[in-house]
């Protein structure tokens, strides 16, 4: 049970910390928490249905088709946090100005919320298929299912948990400051998965340029760990990233940088989103 | 706002370059690992190094199993009753151990490249 518990809890650890990031991004945005929770009860229900069509996936493009997926999910998941960013470096000071005045939510969020519940929609898709696979072959096993059916479920609520801690840290971060850490969160995000993307088209047969492996810090912390997971969705990190991982990681990151600058800018006359 | 558009596009648009510009890769030899009750056939997979590698999962148990390997950059779920296929490499010499991570404790094999 055990075991269950801890192979479910590690697939579901990256979705979880998302959705926890994606709240506190959101703080005070009018409507947020529906919109989360269409972002997972799609996120759910796309799990399921790709979970059942694994093995056509899978024997798509010459065997390639589940790296694809990775890739390609990955791929909408960055664009649409740089979409966030873009927007909330243009918007987030009045956000921030109106809640500090009025104390109230802020009801001009819907673009971005959008964007926000497809990011929250993809991760629960990509780590959720598999723990549907994992516990469907629970199921299917029948022996001692129940014991490790159980494991599997604590698993699940042990990542809700997790995405609890995650938002409520971020809280205890001055009002006046989140906009700012969670921003960078964010862009951190959007550059590990930039990162991964490019990894799964490589493994597809794909990008396979720079392949190189720059460095290996496996001495000091494993992508096998929990640790290593959680630092592998917060900030990308990977104990042997190769040239082009490196190379995709700094450049989503500058593109960042560059983005919120430009949607910062506003020219003289007042302008309307 | 369509500078930004541009900016967001940039980075995806060079990835389809680099993805059109290099179409998958055909490897000479074709390798095989069997899943059965849990455990790989074999549990030592020589294969030359410094060259991309295609490596055949079959998986014989009706539950999946995710082939996972940090040493050689892959994470691949199979179904169970199916197969997969798992491109690695070019590899230096040396051993590059992978999992079942569905099943630690006994889906254990080495992919050794020399």
């Amino acid at each position: 049970m055990l075991g269950a518990l801890i192979i479910v809890f590690r697939e579901v650890l990256e979705a979880g910390l998302i959705v926890g990031i994606v709240m506190a991004a959101t703080r005070g945005v009018e409507g947020r928490g529906r919109w989360i929770m269409i972002g997972i009860g799609s996120g759910v229900l796309g799990a399921a249905i790709v979970a059942g069509f694994a093995g056509v996936i899978s024997q798509a493009f010459q065997g390639s088709g589940q790296e694809l997926f990775n890739a390609t999910v990955l791929a909408i998941a960055v664009v649409m946090l740089m979409w966030h960013n873009a927007w909330m470096a243009r918007h987030g000071r009045e956000i921030a100005a109106e809640m500090r005045d009025i104390g109230s939510a802020v009801s001009e969020g819907a673009k971005p919320l959008t964007a926000l519940a497809v990011v929250v929609g993809l991760a629960v898709l990509r780590e959720g298929s598999e723990v549907v696979l994992f516990l469907y072959g629970i199921m299917a096993s029948g022996t001692s299912g129940m014991s490790l059916l159980t494991g599997g479920l604590l698993g699940i609520a042990a990542g809700a948990l997790f995405t609890g801690l995650t938002y409520y840290g971020l809280l205890a971060i001055p009002q006046r400051y989140i906009f700012s850490v969670t921003s960078w969160l964010i862009a951190l995000l959007a550059a590990g998965m930039a990162a991964s993307s490019v990894q799964f088209l490589n493994n597809a047969g794909y990008a396979e340029v720079l392949s190189s492996t720059v460095w290996d810090t496996s001495w000091l912390l494993t992508d096998g760990s929990i640790v290593g997971k959680l630092m592998h969705t917060l900030v990308g990190y990977t104990e042997r990233p190769s040239a082009l991982q490196l190379v995709v990681y700094i450049g989503i990151l500058l593109a960042m940088a560059l983005l919120m600058r430009i949607a910062r800018y506003r020219p003289a006359q007042q302008v309307t989103a | 706002m369509r500078t930004s558009i541009a900016l967001l596009a940039a980075p995806f648009a060079l990835t389809a370059l680099v993805t059109l510009a290099t179409p998958p890769a055909q490897a000479a030899d074709n390798f095989t690992v069997t899943i059965k009750d849990h455990k790989f056939t074999p549990t030592e997979l020589k294969v030359p190094a410094n060259t991309r590698v295609v490596i055949t999962v079959i998986n014989n148990d009706l539950t999946p199993e995710e082939f996972e390997s940090s040493t050689l950059k892959v994470e691949k779920v199979i179904a169970g009753n199916s197969k997969g296929t798992v491109r690695i490499g070019p590899l230096k010499p040396g051993r590059y151990p992978f999992i079942g991570e569905f099943n630690e404790a006994t889906a254990k094999g080495v992919v050794i490249a020399e």
